[in-house]
C-alpha cells in the first residue's frame, strides 16, 4: 500500500505534506510517496520530528494511489483535505491548483 | 442587550493576554501540541481539514449591529469573506490563522465578545428561543436568566473540568423554539398559578450517538433558585457521571443509568443543602440584569396593516416572504422577521462579509439595533414595525437574503461535514443545496408546508439530524458516503427522536429518496392542515418504508 505524510502546519493552519528531502509541501502533487514498508517507517518518522520540531501538527499517514499520473488518497476526506472543501471550488487548494493550470 | 461592565472587559483582556502569551510559547516551542491543544481549545481554537477553525460565542444568539460589523471585518481581514452561524447560535471562521487568532480575539474583545467556552467540557454557550422578548407568545423574556447563566458558568473553577461538555438552553414559551428537550439542562419559564416566575426543569436531553429526550425533574422551580438548582444538577453529574468513557460522558447516560426517580432524589438533596446559600439569587440582581433586556421604545406604527395589505396585494414575493419569515410581535405594529441564510442552493448558515455589513446597516434602520441568530441557522431581526417591512424586504432581496423560507423544506439545517470537519464521515452541505435545489419553487415548497430537514455528517449531530421530520446522517461505508434516513423527529415541545427507515442511500440516490418520502406524504395526508410530522405521526413509517423499498422486495 502506498502512503504519504500528511500534516497542519502549526503556523497557520494550511494541509501540507511531506515532500522530496523532507521539506513541507503545500500541494499534495509535491508529496513523497512511500512504496515499501522501510520508507513508510522512514516517513512516518520524519513525520514525527517535524511535530516535535513545532513545525506541523497533526501527522498521519495516507494510503494513496496513483490515478493518471496523480496522487490520490483513497478516502474521500483526505481528497477534500488536499483540494479544498467541494461546496467551494473557488477557496483554498483546488483554486491555486485550477488557476496554475489555467496559465 | 446585556453591556460588559469593568469587571467583564477587564476579564476578557486578560484572556486574550493570556492566549496571546500562550500562542507565542506554542510558536516559540516552549509549548508542545499535547500541551497548547487544550489551551487552545478553551479559546473556540480547533483544527479542522483544512485550516483552524474559530468558533466565537454569541451568547443566548443576541447580537448588535456593531458586533455584526466586527465580524463582518474579521471574515474580511482574517479569514476568506464568510461565516458560519451554526446550531448552537454561534459563528465559526473555517480559515483563521494561528498567529492571528490573538488578534481577532482582541478585536473581538472591543465589541463585548469572546470565544471562551465554546469548546471542552465546561458549560457551553446557553441557548435560548431567537424570538425571546419580541414573540406575542412568550411568558417573560427567557435571556436575563441566560445570561445570569452565563455569568455564573463562565470560568466556574468547579465546571471547568466536567466529565463532557455540557449545554444548557432556556425558552419563555409554550412553543419550545430552543429546542430544551435535547440539551443537558432544559429551561421552561413559565408562571405559576399565583403569577410568579419560576422554571420547568428538563434533565437529560442530547443528540450524539445515544440521542435521548429530556426528563422533566421539577414543574416549577421558583426563579430564584435558579442557580442553587442548576448547581445541584451540575454536582450531582459532576461527581457521578461517567470519566471512563467519552461515549457514555453526557448526563443523558447518567439520567438513563441512574434512573429519573433516583437522579431526581440525588438533585433534590444537593438542591436542599444549596437552596438557602450564597446562590440563591436575590430579586434585586434578577430586575437589575432584567434592565439590560428591556424590550426597545417602540414607536407606534398603526399604519403598518394599511402599508401590508398595499405590498402584499402588488407583490406576490412580499406576501409569501411575509406568510413564511414574519413572525407574530407581542406588539401588533411590529414583528420578527426571519432573514434565511438559506437561499436556494446556498451553504445553510454561512453569511458573506458584505451580507453581514448589510445586515447591520438594516438592524439599524428597521430593526431597532437588534439581531438574532437562531439554532436554525438563520439570522432574525426581533423588532421591526410592519410599516417597514416591504421596504426591509427589497433590501433583503438586494443582498440575496430575501428567500421566503422558513420552516419549509429548503429551511435545512446542516452541519459543516467533510467539506471542513475532521470528525465528520460524510458531507453534509452538498445534499443540503441538492434538495435545496430540487424543492426549489416557491409553489412546491408552500404545497408541502412545515417540514424541517436536518443533516449531520457523523454521529456527532451537529446537525440535528434525530430531530429533523426528516433526518439525514452521513457515514462512511466501504470508503463511500452514504446516508441513513431517519423521519418523525421533532425538537418542538414533546420532542421526538426520529426512527431509521431502512438501508442509507448513495450521494446519488439521497435527494430522489427525500422526494420519495415528501411525494409519499402529500398522496397520503389528510388535507393540507396536516403537515409531515403530524401524518408520519399517524400513517407510522410503513408507507414511507413501501415507497422507498418496496419494489426492491417484489423484485427479491
Amino acid at each position: 500500500m502506498m502512503k504519504i505524510v500528511a500534516a497542519n502546519r502549526l503556523t497557520d493552519g494550511e494541509t501540507v505534506w511531506l515532500g522530496a528531502g523532507d521539506r513541507w509541501v503545500d500541494t499534495i502533487d509535491a508529496a513523497h510517496v512511500a512504496r515499501d514498508a522501510e520508507d513508510e517507517a522512514r516517513i512516518e518518522a520524519a513525520g514525527k520530528l517535524a511535530l516535535a520540531a513545532n513545525i506541523v501538527i497533526d501527522v498521519t499517514l495516507v494510503d494513496v494511489e496513483i490515478a493518471e499520473g496523480r496522487i490520490l488518497p483513497k478516502r474521500l476526506r483526505e481528497r477534500i483535505r488536499a483540494g479544498g472543501p467541494s461546496i467551494h471550488p473557488e477557496i483554498g487548494k483546488q483554486a491555486r491548483s485550477a488557476a496554475q493550470h489555467a496559465a | 442587550m446585556y453591556r460588559y461592565d469593568e469587571f467583564d472587559h477587564a476579564f476578557v483582556q486578560a484572556r486574550v493576554a493570556e492566549f496571546r502569551d500562550q500562542v507565542q510559547r506554542r510558536l516559540s516551542g516552549e509549548l508542545t501540541e499535547d500541551q497548547f491543544k487544550p489551551l487552545r481549545l478553551m479559546n473556540g481554537v480547533y483544527l479542522q481539514l483544512h485550516a483552524y477553525m474559530l468558533r466565537i460565542a454569541i451568547p443566548y444568539g443576541s447580537l448588535s449591529p456593531r458586533q455584526m460589523r466586527k465580524l463582518a471585518h474579521i471574515a474580511r481581514t482574517y479569514d476568506k469573506g464568510y461565516g458560519h452561524f451554526t446550531t448552537r447560535q454561534n459563528l465559526q471562521f473555517h480559515w483563521p490563522k494561528l498567529v492571528d487568532i490573538p488578534r481577532v480575539l482582541e478585536e473581538l474583545a472591543e465589541v463585548e465578545m469572546h470565544a471562551i467556552q465554546t469548546s471542552g467540557n465546561c458549560i457551553r454557550n446557553v441557548t435560548a428561543d431567537h424570538f425571546a422578548g419580541a414573540a406575542a407568545d412568550e411568558v417573560a423574556d427567557p435571556r436575563p436568566y441566560a445570561e445570569i447563566l452565563r455569568q455564573w458558568s463562565s470560568l466556574h473553577p468547579e465546571f471547568s473540568y466536567l466529565p463532557r461538555k455540557f449545554k444548557i438552553a432556556v425558552t419563555g414559551a409554550e412553543r419550545d423554539r430552543a429546542a430544551i428537550e435535547v440539551h443537558d439542562i432544559g429551561l421552561h419559564l413559565k408562571k405559576n398559578a399565583e403569577g410568579a416566575l419560576g422554571f420547568a426543569v428538563f434533565v437529560g436531553g442530547g443528540l450524539g450517538r445515544t440521542p435521548m429526550v429530556a426528563k422533566k425533574i421539577r414543574d416549577f422551580l421558583p426563579e430564584q433558585d435558579l442557580l442553587s438548582y442548576v448547581t445541584a444538577i451540575l454536582r450531582v453529574y459532576n461527581l457521578n457521571g461517567r470519566r471512563d468513557n467519552k461515549y457514555k460522558a453526557r448526563i443523558k447516560i447518567l439520567v438513563h443509568e441512574t434512573g429519573t426517580e433516583e437522579l431526581t432524589a440525588q438533585v433534590e438533596k444537593e438542591f436542599a443543602a444549596l437552596k438557602e446559600s450564597e446562590l440563591k439569587l436575590p430579586d434585586a440582581d434578577i430586575r437589575a440584569i432584567e434592565t439590560y433586556f428591556a424590550p426597545p421604545k417602540l414607536k407606534a406604527r398603526p399604519e403598518g396593516d394599511a402599508t401590508v395589505s398595499k405590498a402584499v396585494k402588488a407583490d406576490p414575493g412580499f406576501a409569501d416572504w411575509l406568510r413564511r419569515n414574519a413572525h407574530t410581535h407581542s406588539n401588533p405594529d411590529y414583528a420578527s422577521v426571519t432573514v434565511s441564510l438559506k437561499g436556494i442552493g446556498e451553504v445553510p448558515g454561512d453569511a458573506t462579509d458584505v451580507q453581514m455589513d448589510a445586515i447591520a446597516d438594516l438592524a439599524e434602520q428597521y430593526g431597532n439595533d437588534e439581531i438574532r441568530v437562531s439554532h436554525e441557522q438563520n439570522l432574525i431581526l426581533p423588532h421591526v414595525a410592519r410599516a417597514d417591512l416591504p421596504a426591509l424586504h427589497a433590501a433583503l432581496v438586494e443582498i440575496g437574503l430575501a428567500t421566503s423560507n422558513a420552516g419549509l423544506i429548503t429551511d435545512i439545517i446542516a452541519c459543516p461535514g467533510l467539506d471542513y470537519c475532521a470528525l465528520a464521515n460524510a458531507r453534509s452541505i452538498p445534499v443540503a443545496q441538492e434538495i435545496s435545489q430540487r424543492f426549489a419553487t416557491q409553489a412546491r415548497q408552500d404545497e408541502i408546508g412545515d417540514l424541517q430537514i436536518k443533516i449531520s455528517g457523523c454521529i456527532n449531530a451537529c446537525g440535528h439530524h434525530h430531530v429533523g421530520h426528516i433526518g439525514i446522517l452521513g457515514v462512511e461505508k466501504k470508503g463511500a458516503e452514504l446516508y441513513q434516513v431517519t423521519l418523525g423527529g421533532s425538537a418542538r415541545e414533546g420532542s421526538t427522536i426520529g426512527e431509521i427507515i431502512g438501508r442509507g442511500f448513495a450521494p446519488n440516490e439521497i435527494t430522489d429518496a427525500v422526494e420519495t418520502i415528501v411525494d409519499t406524504y402529500l398522496a397520503k395526508r389528510e388535507n393540507r392542515d396536516e403537515t409531515f410530522l403530524d401524518a408520519y405521526r399517524r400513517l407510522g413509517p410503513a408507507p414511507f418504508k413501501e415507497a422507498l423499498y418496496g419494489h426492491e422486495a417484489k423484485a427479491a
